[in-house]
Protein backbone atom coordinates (compact mmCIF):
# COMPACT_ATOMS: atom_id res chain seq x y z
CA UNK A 1 0.00 0.00 0.00
CA UNK A 2 1.32 3.13 -1.06
CA UNK A 3 0.50 6.63 0.97
CA UNK A 4 -0.47 9.35 -1.97
CA UNK A 5 1.06 13.08 -1.59
CA UNK A 6 -0.36 15.60 0.21
CA UNK A 7 -0.95 18.00 -3.15
CA UNK A 8 -2.99 14.94 -5.15
CA UNK A 9 -5.18 14.18 -1.64
CA UNK A 10 -5.96 17.46 -2.13
CA UNK A 11 -7.27 17.66 -5.53
CA UNK A 12 -9.18 14.52 -5.30
CA UNK A 13 -11.25 15.92 -2.35
CA UNK A 14 -11.95 19.30 -4.23
CA UNK A 15 -13.36 17.37 -6.98
CA UNK A 16 -15.07 14.55 -4.96
CA UNK A 17 -18.49 16.64 -4.62
CA UNK A 18 -19.07 16.04 -8.57
CA UNK A 19 -17.43 12.96 -8.91
CA UNK A 20 -19.53 9.84 -10.59
CA UNK A 21 -19.57 6.71 -8.10
CA UNK A 22 -16.81 4.54 -9.43
CA UNK A 23 -18.98 1.49 -11.33
CA UNK A 24 -16.70 -0.83 -10.09
CA UNK A 25 -17.74 0.14 -5.88
CA UNK A 26 -19.65 -2.75 -4.53
CA UNK A 27 -23.26 -2.67 -3.36
CA UNK A 28 -24.38 -3.88 -0.55
CA UNK A 29 -27.64 -5.03 1.85
CA UNK A 30 -28.42 -3.53 4.53
CA UNK A 31 -30.58 -5.13 7.35
CA UNK A 32 -31.83 -2.41 9.82
CA UNK A 33 -33.00 -3.17 14.01
CA UNK A 34 -37.18 -3.31 14.28
CA UNK A 35 -38.42 -3.90 17.62
CA UNK A 36 -41.05 -6.53 16.16
CA UNK A 37 -39.00 -9.37 14.28
CA UNK A 38 -37.83 -12.22 16.39
CA UNK A 39 -34.11 -12.83 16.89
CA UNK A 40 -34.54 -16.45 16.03
CA UNK A 41 -36.45 -15.42 12.94
CA UNK A 42 -33.63 -12.85 11.92
CA UNK A 43 -31.26 -15.93 12.20
CA UNK A 44 -33.75 -18.18 10.01
CA UNK A 45 -33.99 -15.68 7.44
CA UNK A 46 -30.04 -15.35 7.41
CA UNK A 47 -29.55 -19.02 7.03
CA UNK A 48 -32.01 -20.10 4.68
CA UNK A 49 -32.47 -17.37 2.33
CA UNK A 50 -28.17 -16.71 2.23
CA UNK A 51 -26.86 -20.19 3.06
CA UNK A 52 -25.16 -18.38 5.47
CA UNK A 53 -23.61 -20.94 8.49
CA UNK A 54 -25.95 -20.23 11.73
CA UNK A 55 -22.29 -18.86 13.76
CA UNK A 56 -22.69 -16.07 10.70
CA UNK A 57 -25.79 -15.39 10.87
CA UNK A 58 -26.37 -15.10 14.61
CA UNK A 59 -23.45 -12.94 14.73
CA UNK A 60 -25.10 -10.83 11.46
CA UNK A 61 -28.54 -10.83 13.36
CA UNK A 62 -26.64 -9.88 17.19
CA UNK A 63 -25.29 -6.62 14.95
CA UNK A 64 -28.64 -5.79 13.59
CA UNK A 65 -29.59 -6.12 17.26
CA UNK A 66 -26.73 -4.01 18.98
CA UNK A 67 -25.92 -1.33 16.36
CA UNK A 68 -29.40 -1.08 14.53
CA UNK A 69 -27.81 -2.21 11.31
CA UNK A 70 -25.64 -4.72 9.72
CA UNK A 71 -24.30 -5.09 6.03
CA UNK A 72 -25.58 -8.85 5.36
CA UNK A 73 -24.09 -9.11 1.48
CA UNK A 74 -22.14 -7.28 -1.30
CA UNK A 75 -22.11 -7.47 -4.96
CA UNK A 76 -23.58 -5.61 -8.18
CA UNK A 77 -26.50 -3.32 -7.75
CA UNK A 78 -28.87 -5.85 -9.31
CA UNK A 79 -28.03 -8.56 -7.05
CA UNK A 80 -28.46 -5.91 -3.86
CA UNK A 81 -32.09 -5.34 -5.38
CA UNK A 82 -32.91 -8.86 -5.16
CA UNK A 83 -31.60 -9.56 -1.98
CA UNK A 84 -33.86 -6.49 -0.65
CA UNK A 85 -36.44 -7.45 -2.26
CA UNK A 86 -36.27 -11.19 -0.74
CA UNK A 87 -35.55 -9.79 2.48
CA UNK A 88 -39.21 -7.39 2.47
CA UNK A 89 -40.49 -10.59 1.52
CA UNK A 90 -39.28 -12.22 4.50
CA UNK A 91 -40.80 -8.79 6.43
CA UNK A 92 -37.17 -7.58 7.31
CA UNK A 93 -36.49 -3.99 7.01
CA UNK A 94 -33.97 -3.74 4.43
CA UNK A 95 -32.27 -0.98 1.68
CA UNK A 96 -29.61 -1.60 -0.71
CA UNK A 97 -26.39 1.75 -1.09
CA UNK A 98 -22.94 2.04 -2.20
CA UNK A 99 -20.43 0.69 -0.22
CA UNK A 100 -18.30 3.19 1.37
CA UNK B 1 -50.14 -28.66 24.05
CA UNK B 2 -52.52 -26.25 22.70
CA UNK B 3 -52.06 -23.39 20.95
CA UNK B 4 -48.19 -24.24 20.08
CA UNK B 5 -46.27 -25.98 17.33
CA UNK B 6 -44.86 -28.96 17.49
CA UNK B 7 -42.56 -31.13 15.59
CA UNK B 8 -44.95 -33.87 13.75
CA UNK B 9 -43.98 -37.91 13.83
CA UNK B 10 -43.33 -37.61 9.80
CA UNK B 11 -41.77 -33.97 9.51
CA UNK B 12 -43.25 -31.08 9.33
CA UNK B 13 -45.23 -29.30 12.32
CA UNK B 14 -48.50 -29.53 13.93
CA UNK B 15 -50.72 -27.51 16.22
CA UNK B 16 -53.42 -27.45 18.16
CA UNK B 17 -56.07 -24.50 18.52
CA UNK B 18 -59.27 -24.66 20.70
CA UNK B 19 -62.11 -22.83 19.33
CA UNK B 20 -61.87 -19.47 20.21
CA UNK B 21 -57.87 -19.17 19.02
CA UNK B 22 -58.59 -20.88 15.48
CA UNK B 23 -61.44 -18.10 15.19
CA UNK B 24 -58.95 -14.98 16.29
CA UNK B 25 -55.87 -15.91 13.95
CA UNK B 26 -58.64 -16.76 11.29
CA UNK B 27 -60.09 -13.01 11.76
CA UNK B 28 -56.90 -11.55 11.98
CA UNK B 29 -55.56 -13.07 9.04
CA UNK B 30 -58.58 -12.35 7.03
CA UNK B 31 -58.53 -8.88 8.17
CA UNK B 32 -54.98 -8.26 7.23
CA UNK B 33 -55.76 -9.29 3.58
CA UNK B 34 -58.45 -7.23 3.21
CA UNK B 35 -55.63 -4.96 4.11
CA UNK B 36 -53.37 -6.50 1.76
CA UNK B 37 -56.41 -5.39 -0.95
CA UNK B 38 -57.44 -7.62 -4.07
CA UNK B 39 -54.62 -8.97 -6.70
CA UNK B 40 -55.14 -5.99 -9.11
CA UNK B 41 -57.09 -6.67 -11.85
CA UNK B 42 -56.75 -5.22 -15.43
CA UNK B 43 -59.99 -3.86 -17.31
CA UNK B 44 -61.87 -6.77 -18.94
CA UNK B 45 -61.48 -5.80 -21.90
CA UNK B 46 -58.00 -5.14 -21.62
CA UNK B 47 -55.08 -7.04 -23.20
CA UNK B 48 -54.56 -10.27 -20.90
CA UNK B 49 -50.61 -9.64 -21.51
CA UNK B 50 -51.31 -6.16 -19.69
CA UNK B 51 -51.06 -8.03 -16.19
CA UNK B 52 -47.97 -9.32 -17.37
CA UNK B 53 -46.77 -5.65 -17.70
CA UNK B 54 -48.63 -4.04 -15.05
CA UNK B 55 -46.06 -2.00 -12.94
CA UNK B 56 -46.92 -1.44 -9.53
CA UNK B 57 -47.39 1.89 -7.32
CA UNK B 58 -44.48 4.75 -7.31
CA UNK B 59 -45.49 5.47 -3.25
CA UNK B 60 -45.19 4.45 -0.17
CA UNK B 61 -48.72 3.03 0.96
CA UNK B 62 -50.10 5.64 3.12
CA UNK B 63 -51.66 3.13 6.06
CA UNK B 64 -48.40 2.90 8.38
CA UNK B 65 -48.97 -1.43 8.54
CA UNK B 66 -48.57 -1.67 4.88
CA UNK B 67 -45.38 1.06 4.86
CA UNK B 68 -43.95 -1.29 7.32
CA UNK B 69 -44.49 -4.41 4.78
CA UNK B 70 -43.53 -2.56 1.64
CA UNK B 71 -40.40 -0.30 2.57
CA UNK B 72 -38.53 1.70 0.78
CA UNK B 73 -35.41 0.05 -0.90
CA UNK B 74 -33.28 2.65 -0.95
CA UNK B 75 -32.38 4.69 2.26
CA UNK B 76 -29.32 7.00 1.74
CA UNK B 77 -28.34 9.44 -1.06
CA UNK B 78 -29.49 12.34 -3.09
CA UNK B 79 -31.49 9.92 -5.66
CA UNK B 80 -32.92 7.67 -2.77
CA UNK B 81 -36.99 8.49 -3.32
CA UNK B 82 -36.66 7.97 -6.91
CA UNK B 83 -34.67 5.14 -6.97
CA UNK B 84 -37.09 3.66 -4.42
CA UNK B 85 -40.36 4.55 -6.47
CA UNK B 86 -38.58 2.80 -9.34
CA UNK B 87 -37.56 -0.38 -7.43
CA UNK B 88 -41.30 -0.31 -5.77
CA UNK B 89 -43.14 -0.21 -9.69
CA UNK B 90 -41.59 -3.44 -10.21
CA UNK B 91 -41.08 -5.05 -7.24
CA UNK B 92 -44.57 -3.87 -5.08
CA UNK B 93 -47.13 -5.97 -6.94
CA UNK B 94 -44.84 -9.37 -6.58
CA UNK B 95 -44.62 -8.79 -2.60
CA UNK B 96 -47.69 -8.15 -2.22
CA UNK B 97 -49.18 -11.64 -4.08
CA UNK B 98 -46.88 -13.39 -1.79
CA UNK B 99 -48.17 -12.25 1.48
CA UNK B 100 -51.31 -13.08 0.42
CA UNK B 101 -50.30 -16.39 -0.45
CA UNK B 102 -48.56 -16.88 2.49
CA UNK B 103 -51.94 -15.29 4.57
CA UNK B 104 -54.52 -17.57 2.18
CA UNK B 105 -52.33 -20.51 2.99
CA UNK B 106 -53.05 -20.04 7.12
CA UNK B 107 -56.71 -19.50 6.15
CA UNK B 108 -57.21 -22.76 4.04
CA UNK B 109 -55.23 -24.52 6.47
CA UNK B 110 -57.46 -23.64 10.05
CA UNK B 111 -60.68 -24.27 7.23
CA UNK B 112 -59.09 -27.67 6.33
CA UNK B 113 -58.25 -28.58 9.80
CA UNK B 114 -59.91 -31.33 11.44
CA UNK B 115 -61.89 -31.36 14.31
CA UNK B 116 -60.75 -32.75 17.80
CA UNK B 117 -62.82 -32.05 21.00
CA UNK B 118 -64.86 -29.19 22.14
CA UNK B 119 -64.45 -27.48 18.57
CA UNK B 120 -60.50 -27.95 18.50
CA UNK B 121 -58.84 -27.51 15.21
CA UNK B 122 -55.90 -29.95 14.70
CA UNK B 123 -53.49 -29.17 12.16
CA UNK B 124 -50.65 -31.12 10.70
CA UNK B 125 -48.24 -28.79 8.29
CA UNK B 126 -45.74 -30.09 5.71
CA UNK B 127 -42.67 -28.23 5.21
CA UNK B 128 -43.94 -25.90 2.38
CA UNK B 129 -47.11 -25.19 4.33
CA UNK B 130 -44.79 -24.38 7.41
CA UNK B 131 -43.04 -21.61 5.43
CA UNK B 132 -45.93 -20.20 4.66
CA UNK B 133 -47.30 -19.98 7.97
CA UNK B 134 -44.35 -18.81 9.05
CA UNK B 135 -44.32 -16.06 6.70
CA UNK B 136 -47.78 -14.75 7.66
CA UNK B 137 -47.51 -15.06 11.33
CA UNK B 138 -44.57 -12.55 10.90
CA UNK B 139 -46.52 -10.52 8.65
CA UNK B 140 -49.47 -10.47 11.17
CA UNK B 141 -46.81 -9.62 14.05
CA UNK B 142 -45.49 -6.78 12.15
CA UNK B 143 -49.10 -5.65 11.11
CA UNK B 144 -50.15 -5.36 14.99
CA UNK B 145 -46.96 -4.22 16.27
CA UNK B 146 -47.43 -1.44 13.82
CA UNK B 147 -50.51 -0.62 14.86
CA UNK B 148 -49.61 -1.09 18.77
CA UNK B 149 -46.98 0.94 18.13
CA UNK B 150 -44.26 -1.58 20.07
CA UNK B 151 -40.78 0.10 20.18
CA UNK B 152 -37.03 -0.92 21.33
CA UNK B 153 -37.53 1.88 24.22
CA UNK B 154 -37.51 -0.79 27.44
CA UNK B 155 -40.16 1.44 29.07
CA UNK B 156 -42.15 1.75 26.52
CA UNK B 157 -42.36 -1.58 25.90
CA UNK B 158 -42.73 -2.79 29.30
CA UNK B 159 -45.61 -0.52 29.26
CA UNK B 160 -47.44 -2.24 26.39
CA UNK B 161 -46.37 -5.96 28.65
CA UNK B 162 -48.51 -4.30 31.55
CA UNK B 163 -51.82 -2.71 30.04
CA UNK B 164 -54.66 -2.79 32.33
CA UNK B 165 -57.36 -5.03 31.45
CA UNK B 166 -59.70 -1.97 30.90
CA UNK B 167 -56.90 -0.59 27.83
CA UNK B 168 -58.46 -1.02 24.84
CA UNK B 169 -55.62 -2.32 23.15
CA UNK B 170 -54.94 -5.26 25.71
CA UNK B 171 -56.69 -7.81 23.35
CA UNK B 172 -54.54 -6.73 20.46
CA UNK B 173 -51.49 -7.24 22.52
CA UNK B 174 -52.55 -10.75 23.72
CA UNK B 175 -52.83 -11.48 20.49
CA UNK B 176 -49.42 -10.06 19.34
CA UNK B 177 -47.73 -11.79 22.35
CA UNK B 178 -49.44 -15.33 21.72
CA UNK B 179 -48.40 -14.94 17.75
CA UNK B 180 -44.75 -14.18 18.81
CA UNK B 181 -45.21 -17.65 20.83
CA UNK B 182 -46.70 -19.45 17.91
CA UNK B 183 -43.74 -18.15 15.22
CA UNK B 184 -41.08 -19.05 17.99
CA UNK B 185 -42.47 -22.34 18.49
CA UNK B 186 -42.80 -23.00 14.56
CA UNK B 187 -39.18 -21.90 14.27
CA UNK B 188 -38.01 -24.33 16.84
CA UNK B 189 -39.51 -27.07 14.76
CA UNK B 190 -37.82 -25.64 11.53
CA UNK B 191 -34.62 -25.13 13.05
CA UNK B 192 -34.99 -28.52 14.59
CA UNK B 193 -34.38 -27.32 17.94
Amino acid sequence: MSVAPVEIERTESESATWEVPDPDTPWVTIVHNDPVNLMSYVVYVFQSYFGYPKEKARKLMMDVHHKGRATVSSGSREEMERDVQAMHGYGLWATLQHDK
Amino acid sequence: MAGLFEPARHGGASLTLDAVEASILRSLTVQMLELLGPEDEPDEDADPLARLFAEGPSKPPADPALARLFPDAYGEGDDAAEHSAEFRRYTENDLRTRKRDDALALVRGIDGGSSGRKGRVVLHLKAEDCRHWLGALNDLRLTLGTRLDVSDDPEEAEALYRLPDEDPRKPLMMAYLWLGGLQETLLDVLMGN
